[in-house]
Formats: structure tokens, sequence, C-alpha cells
């Protein structure tokens, strides 16, 4: 019997804002425990909350880029239970009127792209940390009000791998359109998995287990590969699955129950009271959706026409806003035909140097309009290629232009015939064994002499004219 | 010096006139409080030397220029409204001990015109009762008889004023906690409009409901108040953001041209007849001097109560979650768990009543039943906002009894909560539909106990609502 897998994702992100979703306490990362707090996220008596309008616009963002309709009325509710990382003990979330309605992404799959749906997106806090100390545990609230959105999937993922697919163009596009971090490490983006399978036939979803809060991709596809694995078995062993919560255990490396569905929480929603509905214009979301950039998936394609790129090379480009804008930019100052050319400088020479040096193309010293003027030295062969690749880590470091570098060192390519006539006749002179070598047949000789007039000219020389000049002399 | 006959406006008087300073009116209530409250038992707590250095500030600045109707002024605080460093228990156990970390937007908007918090007033416990008797701490008496109750929740105000302790105090009003205790101690007060004025710091008992008011001697002094806690405030998104009036300006009209309407299901059998006779007698003054009286109709009024004790306790289930004993408030000793420190908190910081509302709320929000209690209250509430809406086209203000009675007993209804809820069927509605409503004294019974009479506006229609009630007070004086 073969089974179907069935995997729905809800997934937390933190939203890139300077303040708290409901006060105006910091959000930075890594504090002294307990000092980003006031009375309204320590839920003192008589505290109230104001929605912070950046992080409406971030979701509302989110959901432009994911395709979503927007609500133009949306309205937050308090989902009531008691645990300490819950100041007020209700939590203010929105259960009936998401910001975000629908949209979806579309992955690519072994069998071509497929469209995963999305069911909603809507707006929360975040619980605060804690910190578990042997006898006793202590609650940190700094984190406790984070704004946080939820992007909740329709369950149409099949396998651990398309969840993967999914959450890695969920992660890029919430980069790209600057409303998350995204980091991983830090808990900016925590996934809820939704695992069921089913056997081959049959048209209802099985029994459905939800794994609780993962924050790493690795912990998601194992917990799913794991999940997946233990339903099968037993399924085919006649056991019954029961509608349950999970928890994954990396150190185990198995899921293990947290609760069933008859011991599930009663929430107890109902409209928070303290907080207005959010009412968006036509107008206002216009303006934000002038805003967007463009979709990785569309620039993708751009690129390839417009600079002439490969789509490998334009898929790579595209990944990151940082690298694709870069790129752009640096192209637009070269000769339009020099597209593919700009696209192998950056691919395999800068980014040799990101990962070198580790770091972002945004915090080198490299311009878009040096690296254009360095390609175009090198095309218009004022410089010989080795030179001008000995020349980026300079740029790439210190800045500067390449003109005033090659001008200022004299490295100027060698261009000129009767100066490397001199050099051939030189090589030749001086090594009359592989002179004799090339006349019994061995073509490749010439490569030497090239090798040797080069090294005359100190690399200046244009290696393409003093091929011919060798060619030209040993025949003689 | 005797402070018992001033209102705000006779004391902001003397202090122009430097017939006496901050000071000395302010030791003059701390001595009224100090002679008369242990009878009356209308403060929880006194913090004198605060007060005596506000008023010398006040004084400091008068003598520097300064001038404001509420400047070097000593306020009463009822115990649910946040100011630094005071006790804020709202007369729950849960509190005993909490010291408050901050201000309301009310107490910072009245520190700043340069009022005098002259004590903190006893209540009902997180602003739950009728009568002042579920406070963990005292119970309150009546001024005008001390073997009745003062009204509540926010009868240590009322009874303050009354008993000349002080002479103007905050109340709040979530089902009628300002207008009842006004009227059974015969003093002026007024619930706000939804949003007239900021909840920010002010302990949520029922947040869709909940608004801090004034209670005064006089309707002009209640116009003062108003004028400085009113208005829009970053910390409360509930807050409108329309201009604030000036109140004291509206007070002038006088009755003539008014349409006073009369909503027939508040003139029911029930009402104890006396305090019927002045309703009456109180409607022929205003006919009399030019009103016009209109016979009008809300006819969801009797689902009101039933609406409001579900909506109410529901948001207070959830505002009430977080006295848990994990940040602040009572902590029973060593707990064996996390659920096992919320239980026995919760259990033994909550009195009687608090827990019941809770229980209630709980209830009518759980998986199964929140569509026949809430979501059902909810259409309700909406209905009955309609009846205002269709009532005010057809008149400017409506007059109603406060409660079916005059002050009770003291006992006589804390067996039966039932009857207690019942005592606040006149005044649930306004909370309801979010209308700004006052309560004027209109006589007294044969025994000498104040009957008040209601008006109830639209919302933001205080400027009206209070020029009807300074017209009438006129009348009676």
């Amino acid at each position: 019997m073969k089974y179907l897998t069935t995997i729905g994702l809800e997934t937390h992100v933190q939203l890139k804002t300077a303040t708290k979703m409901f006060c105006s306490c910091s959000l930075k990362f890594g504090e002294e425990p307990n000092t980003n707090i006031c009375p309204v996220c320590l839920g003192y008596p008589g505290a109230l909350p104001v929605a912070n309008r950046e992080a409406i616009k971030l979701t509302v963002l989110s959901g432009l880029m994911l395709g979503c309709t927007i609500n133009k009325h949306s309205t937050f509710d308090r989902k009531n239970y008691f645990y300490p990382d819950m100041a007020k003990d209700y939590q203010i979330t929105q259960n009936t009127h998401p910001l975000c309605l629908g949209g979806g992404i579309t992955i690519q799959t072994p069998n071509g792209p497929k469209l995963i749906r999305i069911n909603h997106i809507h707006l929360e806090e975040d619980a605060a940390k804690i910190n578990h100390y042997g006898q006793f545990s202590g609650v940190d609230y700094n984190r406790g009000g984070t704004p946080l959105m939820e992007i909740v999937s329709e369950p149409d993922l099949s396998s651990q791998d398309e969840a993967m697919a999914y959450l890695q163009a969920l992660k890029q596009i919430l980069v790209y359109a600057g409303v998350s971090d995204c980091n991983l490490e830090e808990g900016n983006m925590r996934s809820d998995v939704n695992v069921s399978i089913r056997p081959e036939g049959q048209t209802t979803l099985g029994t459905k287990v939800e794994i609780k809060n993962m924050n790493t991709f690795k912990g998601i596809y194992a917990a799913a590969t794991y999940e997946i694995a233990r339903q099968t078995y037993a399924l085919t062993h006649g056991k019954a699955l029961v509608q349950e919560t999970r928890r994954w255990d990396p150190d185990a490396n198995e899921t293990q129950s947290m609760r069933s569905k008859e011991n599930a929480h009663d929430y107890r929603y109902f409209p928070e009271p303290d907080l207005v509905p959010i009412a968006l214009s036509d107008e206002q979301i216009a303006e934000w959706r002038s805003s967007l950039p463009e979709l990785p998936s569309a620039r993708r394609i751009r690129m390839m026409e417009e600079y002439g790129i490969p789509e490998y090379d334009a898929g790579v480009l595209a990944d990151a806003r940082e690298n694709a804008d870069f790129f752009e930019a640096t192209a637009r100052l070269c000769e339009k035909q020099l597209g593919k050319i700009v696209s192998n400088w950056f691919m395999v020479e800068v980014m040799r140097l990101l990962s070198e040096t580790g770091k972002a193309i945004g915090a080198c010293a490299l311009t878009p309009a040096a690296l254009a003027e360095l390609i175009t030295l090198a095309d218009q062969r004022v410089i010989n290629g080795p030179t001008a690749k000995e020349l980026l880590p300079e740029l790439f470091e210190k800045g500067g232009m390449p003109k005033a570098l090659v001008e200022a060192r004299g490295l100027g390519q060698v261009s000129d015939t009767s100066a490397l006539e001199a050099f051939v006749q030189q090589a030749i002179a001086s090594n009359p064994k592989s002179v004799e070598d090339y006349k019994a047949g061995k073509k490749a000789a010439a490569g030497y002499f090239v090798g040797q007039v080069m090294k005359l000219s100190k690399g200046k020389a244009d290696p393409k004219l003093v091929g011919e000049l060798v060619a030209r002399a040993l025949e003689q | 010096m005797n402070i018992e006959n001033l209102t705000i406006c006779t004391a902001a008087e003397g202090l122009r006139k430097r017939a006496f300073s901050s000071v000395e009116l302010t030791q003059g209530v701390l001595d009224a409080i100090q002679q008369k409250d242990g009878q009356i038992n209308a403060y929880l707590t006194v913090d004198a030397e605060g007060a005596l250095k506000q008023a010398t500030a006040a004084d400091a600045a008068r003598f520097a220029g300064q001038d404001g109707d509420l400047l070097g002024i000593p306020i009463a605080i009822k115990d649910i409204i946040n100011v630094e460093g005071q006790p804020c228990t709202c007369a729950s156990k849960m509190l005993e001990g909490y010291v408050s970390p901050y201000d309301a937007t009310v107490a910072a908007r009245l520190r700043s015109a340069g009022a005098v918090f002259a004590g903190r007033t006893n209540m009902d416990e997180f602003a739950m009762g009728s009568s002042t008797e579920n406070s963990a701490f005292k119970s309150t008496c009546n001024p005008h008889d001390l073997s009745r109750v003062p009204g509540g929740s926010s009868g240590g105000s009322a009874a303050a004023i009354a008993a000349g302790t002080a002479l103007a105090a905050l109340g709040t009003d979530t089902g009628g906690s300002i207008r009842q205790p006004a009227s059974f101690c015969g003093c002026v007060g007024l619930k706000p409009s939804y949003g007239r004025v900021s909840r920010y710091g002010v302990t949520a008992y029922a947040s869709s409901l909940d608004q801090v008011g004034p209670m005064t001697k006089t309707v002009e002094d209640a116009a003062i108040l108003l004028q400085a806690l009113a208005g829009v405030d970053a910390h409360d998104g509930t807050t409108s953001p329309a201009e604030v009036p000036d109140y004291r300006a509206a007070l002038a009209g006088g009755l003539k041209g008014l349409r006073i309407g009369l909503p027939k299901e508040y003139f029911i059998d029930g009402t104890d007849p006396e305090v019927m006779v002045h309703i009456r007698k109180a409607i022929d003054d205003c006919a009399k001097a030019g009103a016009e009286i209109v016979d009008v109709s809300l006819p969801h009024t009797e689902y009101a109560t039933a609406v409001y004790y579900i909506i109410a306790t529901a948001e207070a289930s959830a505002n009430l979650a977080r006295f848990d004993g994990v940040r602040y408030g009572h902590r029973t000793a060593a707990p064996e768990s996390v659920f096992d420190l919320y239980a026995k908190s919760r259990a033994e910081g909550f009195g009687t009543e608090v827990k019941r509302r809770i229980i209630l709320g709980t209830y009518v929000l759980s998986s199964g039943y929140y569509d026949a209690y809430y979501g059902r209250a909810q259409k309700a509430r909406t209905l009955i906002r309609q009846d205002f809406t269709t009532a005010f086209k057809q008149c400017d203000v409506l007059l109603t009894p406060v409660a079916p009675t005059a002050a009770y007993k003291r006992g006589e209804a804390t067996d039966d909560p039932l009857k207690m809820y019942l005592g606040d069927i006149f005044t649930v509605p306004a909370n309801l539909g979010g209308l700004c409503a006052l309560s004027v004294p209109c006589g007294m019974t044969h025994d000498r106990l104040p009957v008040g009479l209601q008006l109830l506006g639209p919302a933001f229609g205080e400027p009206t609502l209070l020029r009807v009630g300074a017209g009438y007070e006129r009348l009676r004086s």
C-alpha cells in the first residue's frame, strides 16, 4: 500500500520593526533579561495596547508580495490561556478577520512548478522567553510583545522536500521585501508543521498531527521525515493515529506527544475591546503596493531578457536582492552586449571574494561604477584579463576607481606590435630547443613562447596579439 | 478650615482671592477625613504628606502667576486609578501592598492641571458591585444614614463628597458605578461617552464599557473636571479624536426649547413609588421651564441587564487573568507547580463576587456556548444601540430614574446577587450604547435619603447633557 503525505505549515515571522507590537519598547536582540519592558508588555493593571502601524504595513507588504487579498477591515482578538510567557494571560492575535487572505507561493518540484496556496496571514504578539534553571524558571519579557506575523499555508505540500522549498521561497520573498531578517538563529522564523498521511486513492485527509514551534529548516525536515515514517508504520501495522500536538526532540531525533485533541485548550477567543479595528483605504494599500520590490522569480526572467544572461546566472543573481541590485547597476554602466561578461565577473570573482571575506556586497568597498570600469577596460583591451583580476581584490578592499590605478601604475596592456616583436625574437633566440620541437610537430610549444613573452612584458602584453606574433615568427 | 460646603468652583475662587492657600485647603480636607472618615470609611488610604507637597507646589505656582480651575484643588481618587508611587488595590486582597509604577492618563492630566490627590476611595472589589460592600478591606456607609449603603462601585467617592471629606472625586462607571452611588449619596455623577476619557492606567473591569468620570457637588464642577480629563490619548486607541468642546460654556443655555424624552420602558412597575414621585416632579419642573417632553421607546431595554452581565463578565474574565501571582500582587506561599501558583493565588486573592463574574465570563466565552451567549449578547447590544439612535432623533436627552430605589440597608442585597444586578437596570444601557449619562439629585425621601434623576445623551453629547443638568439644578435651588 502506498501512502500519500499531506503537510501544511504555520510559519511565525518576526517583523523588522524598531518597537514592540503594542508598546514602544525596543526590540534589540541579546539585551540583559527584562530590560526592554514597560507596564504594557508586562501586563500591569490598567495598561493598554496600541497597535504598531509599521507592523501592520509590513504584514500588508508581505501579503501583497504573496498575492493575498488585503482585508480593508481587520480586527484583533484575545486568545486566552494561562502561562507565564504571556504577561496578560491572553495573547492579542487576529482570529476572525486577519489582515491578509489567500495568495500563494510557486515552488519548483521534480514534476515542475507547483502552487502552494496560503490560507491567510495574521498579526499577533510573541510570548516572552522562559529560561529554566534547575529548580526554578525565569521569564524574560524582552521578547514578549514582539510583532509576529503568522503565515498559514493550505495543506498543499506533499513531501518534506516541498516543505523545504516552500520555506526557502518564503524566506527569500520576505527578506527581499525587507519585512523580516528571517534570522533563524535569533528565532525570527518558526514553524508549526501539520502532517498527515492517507492511503493512495483515499480522498479525505488522514489524521492530522501538529508538531509545534521549530526554528530550523533542518529540524523541520527531520521532524516531518520522522513523523511521516511514524504514521506510515502505525497505519501499515493497523494502529490508529490520534489527532494530537507533538514536539520535536532534536537530541532523541523523534517527535513526542504533548497533548491530544481531547486535552486541547479552549482559547475562548473574543474580539479585543482595547483595540479599534484596522481600517485600510484603497489609497493606502495602493501606496504600499507601489513600494514593493520585484519578486525574485519575475526578476530572474526580466534579467535574462534584459542582459542576455543564462537562466542559471539569473537565478543565482536574483537569489539575493543586494547581489541582483549590484549586478544590475554594474551591467547598466557597461556596453549592452557585456551582460554575460558582467555576470561572469560577479558570479566568479566577486562572489569568491564575498565568500572568502564573509562580507555582504553592501559591506565591501567595491562600487558598481568601479566594477563596470574594470570590465570595460578589459573589454577594450586597455588592460589584459590577468591584470584586471589582480586589481579586483584591491578595489574590493579599499575602493577607488580602476582607471586611475592603471594609469598611476602603468598597467596598460602592451599592444604595440614592434615592441612585442622584439620580445618574440628574444624568446625564440634564447630557446632554440623549443623551436626545434615546434618544427618537429609539437605545436604546443607555441604556448611556451607566449608565456615567455608575457613574462618579458611583465604581464602587460595582450595575450591574443602575442599568440598571433609567436605563430607567425615560428612559421617563418 | 472648614471645607464642608466648598465646591471646586468656590474653592478655586477662594484660592484666586487668596482667601486661603491650597495647603490650608488640603489640610482642611485631611482634617475632615481625620474627623469623619472613621464612621464613613470612604477612604482606603490617604497620603497626607504627598498631598501637602502637591498643595505647596500649587501655591508656589499660583504665587508665580499661574492659574487654573483645578490648581491647588484636592480631588479624591477611586482606588482603581493608577497614580505613580501610590497604592492601587482596587479594594482587593489581590493587590494589597501593590504600589503603582505609573500614572493613569487621567491622573497625569489632573497632575498637570495642578490638582492635589487627596486620598484613595473605597469601592467594590475591581468595580464589581453596587454597594461598596464587596470591598476586601471595609464597607463604606452612606453619610445620609450610616445603616445604609452608599451605592457602588464608586461608593467611597460618593460618600466622601456627601460626608464633606472631599470637594470632588473621580469614579469609574462600567454599568452605573458613578451614577448610582451619586444618586444614593445626593451628588452629581457624570459618565462620559465611551472614548471621551482615556482608560489608560485605569485597572480594567470591562474594557468596552469602562469610563472614568467626575463625581461632584454641582454640575458646573462636573464640567470643570471633565474639561481636564477629556480628549484623545495616544496610550488608549479607543479614545476619540473628536474635539473637546468648552463644557462650562454649555451650562448657561437653560431648558427652554430642549426636547426631553421619556423612554416608556424606564417607567415601569417595580420602581419605588417614592422615587417616582420625585422623578415626575422633576419632569414637571422641566416642562414648566420650557422643555418639551416627548414620549419615546427603547424596545430592547429588557435585554440590557442580561447583555451587560454577559459582555462585562466575558471581558472581565480576560482582563483579570493577569492577576496570577507571577509578576505582582498576591502570590500564594510555596506553590507546587505553576498551575498551583495560579489556582491558589487567585483563590486566595479574589473575593466571592469577582470569582462569580470570572466564572460567568469564562463560561459565556467557552467553546460551544459562545454563540448562544456572547455572540447573541453582541447582537442584542447592537439593537440596544440602535434603539438610542432612533430615540435621539426625537429628543435631545432622555430622562429616567437612576435606580429603582434609594439607598438600601447594608447587608440587604449581599445574599442575592441577582437582586443587586437588577438594581443596574436603568444605568447599564448607557454603557452598552457608549452614551454619556449624568446623575443629578432631584429630591429626598421621607427617610431623608437622596433620589437622583438620570439624563442620557447621545455619544459626545456632553454639552447638551450638562446644559440640561445645570438648568434643572438651577430650578431646584
